[in-house]
């Protein structure tokens, strides 16, 4: 049976609390949401922070405002069930798709929308119980030298499995992270960066409280489609989230497109993005080659579940759906 | 003075008071942090109905009611649970009488090696709670976090059928399995 490590429990009564106390603690701390992440991961010592910071009592991050005319702010422990349905299924049903793919129903019960963001990064050599990992040496992203998914590399290639990063980095939302010094807030995109170990540009002393999505536009369409073994339980192997804001005649005026899971951050399809303003969405030409483009980006690693070869084929594919599906 | 950085907190090695209520009862104890809310289930409350699957979230084994939400008790620290309800297989039903879903899951052979049962019972309350009258499609979608290894689906949906059409004050479907061997179903 696999029990937790020990680890120092701290359960902060309010917001400023939370970040002195990650302030003082700083990498020696993680924060802990819903854990559905977590806990798993520690369960397996692959994370195994000495002190976790329990968000429960924390109301103000449970805190949604707003609605689809003037942005919605989600508090970062908004229960991924809660963001499929409401105020986000109404105005940005894309996202509410996405929440609802995550894991299972008692998963998106407990899990919340500032932990799927902050997600671990995922790699076939990385998850795995200690003893397995201990047995090949472990890997660079925790206590080995080598990554083993390409032994030449001087980086870690374990992929950002999350299903709304995508999205949100699509929709152009903004995340607020709270420290002792202050808050600052940035766009989902910047909070990832391009590296397996280190993924997030979130300090260790900061909180992420806060995802805000902006006011939807007229004309503004976007999906979200996900490719996995199983229709339930599995992370995604693909994720294309796609955004456009398409003028009375159908002409294609803003676009924004981001590839989830074939890479260590969400991948930005820009040529594909810039290639589709000015053109109409009906076009199957148009969304054949806007597919091709986007699927560029696509650089998967022999560490996700399904073959390599057939991942990288099927990345158009999956592009052309998202596509078509914002034609409606 | 300045006020205490934290409201709670324990050392490592340290135990918490934890009071939150099991099925009904008001329980108070002590549990090292990082305990699961499934271990204290099974090895300090003795409630070993809720079992032991993947300890990892990904089979559904060891779900709970907390607060009237299906969650998965392998992944949350019992220490979390402070002032909550939990509700696990044991309480589904005060007194000797079977709960509607305990007697379809029995009339339509919806058990095999039983491992899965009460995860997949607890979760069905959860659907059913909300939506008696739930389509197979819904059952389906709502049992999706609970894994079968004999793979016997087909049965437990017909189960999860037939107890929402007793809550709903309808006649249970047909059990075949009753049908078959001539046993009086119990849901009748």
């Amino acid at each position: 049976m696999m029990r937790l490590p020990r680890f120092r429990y701290l359960a902060p009564a309010s917001l400023p609390e939370a970040v002195k106390v990650l302030g003082d603690l700083g990498p020696e701390a993680m924060p802990l949401a819903g854990g559905t992440d977590l806990v798993p991961n520690m369960k397996r010592r692959q994370q195994t922070p000495a002190n976790l910071v329990g968000l429960r009592g924390l109301a103000a991050l449970r805190a949604v405002s707003g609605d689809a005319g003037r942005g919605l702010t989600l508090g970062a422990m908004t229960r991924l069930a809660e963001v499929e349905r409401g105020p986000v299924a109404a105005g940005w049903p894309a996202l509410a798709r996405a929440a609802a793919t995550v894991a299972t129903p008692p998963i998106r019960n407990t899990a919340t929308l500032g932990g799927n963001l902050c997600l671990d990064t995922r790699c076939s050599y990385y998850d795995q119980g200690e003893e397995w990992r201990r047995s090949i040496g472990y890997c660079m992203k925790r206590e080995g030298e080598t990554c083993w998914v390409a032994p030449g590399s001087d980086r870690c290639w374990a992929v950002s499995s999350s299903d709304t990063a995508p999205v949100l980095c699509a929709l152009g939302a903004e995340v607020t992270l709270l420290s002792r010094g202050g808050e600052r807030r940035i766009p989902v995109a910047e909070l990832f960066a391009d590296d397996g170990i280190r993924h997030l540009s979130r300090r260790p002393d900061e909180l992420l409280t806060a995802v805000h999505l902006p006011p939807v536009e007229a004309g503004q369409r976007a999906a979200y489609v996900k490719l996995r073994r199983r229709g339930s339980f599995d992370f995604p192997v693909l994720g294309v989230a796609a955004r456009v804001r398409l003028s009375a005649g159908g002409t294609v005026e803003a676009a924004r497109i981001f590839l989830g899971a074939v890479g260590s951050r969400p991948q930005e399809a820009r040529a594909a993005a810039d290639f589709l303003v000015g053109r109409r969405l009906g076009d199957e030409e148009v969304i054949r080659e806007a597919a091709r483009l986007a699927a560029q980006v696509a650089k998967p690693m022999q560490n996700t579940d399904l073959t390599l070869g057939w991942r990288k084929g099927v990345a158009r594919e999956y592009a052309a759906r998202a596509l078509r599906e914002l034609v409606g | 003075m300045e006020a205490p950085l934290v409201t709670l907190q324990s050392g490592p090695r340290e135990k918490l008071r934890l009071a939150f209520a099991v099925n009904g009862e008001e329980r108070e104890l002590l549990v090292e942090p990082y305990k699961t809310l499934l271990e204290v289930l099974r090895e300090d409350l003795g409630l070993t109905g809720t079992k032991h699957g993947c300890e990892l979230g990904e089979c559904g084994a060891c779900a709970v009611l907390l607060d009237g939400e299906l969650a998965l008790s392998c992944l949350v620290p019992a220490v979390e649970c402070g002032g909550r309800a939990v509700t696990t297989i044991e309480g589904l039903r005060d007194g000797p009488e079977l709960h509607p879903l305990q007697a379809a899951f029995a009339d339509h052979g919806a058990a095999q090696c039983g491992y899965c049962t009460p995860g997949m019972i607890v979760a069905a309350r959860w659907l059913l709670d909300r939506k008696p009258d739930a389509t197979r499609q819904e059952i389906a979608d709502a049992l999706a976090g609970q894994l079968c290894r004999c793979t016997g689906y087909q049965q437990i949906y017909e189960a999860v059928e037939s107890a929402g059409r007793v809550l709903r004050g309808l006649p249970p479907l047909p059990p075949v399995v009753a049908a078959v061997h001539g046993e009086e179903p119990h849901g009748r």
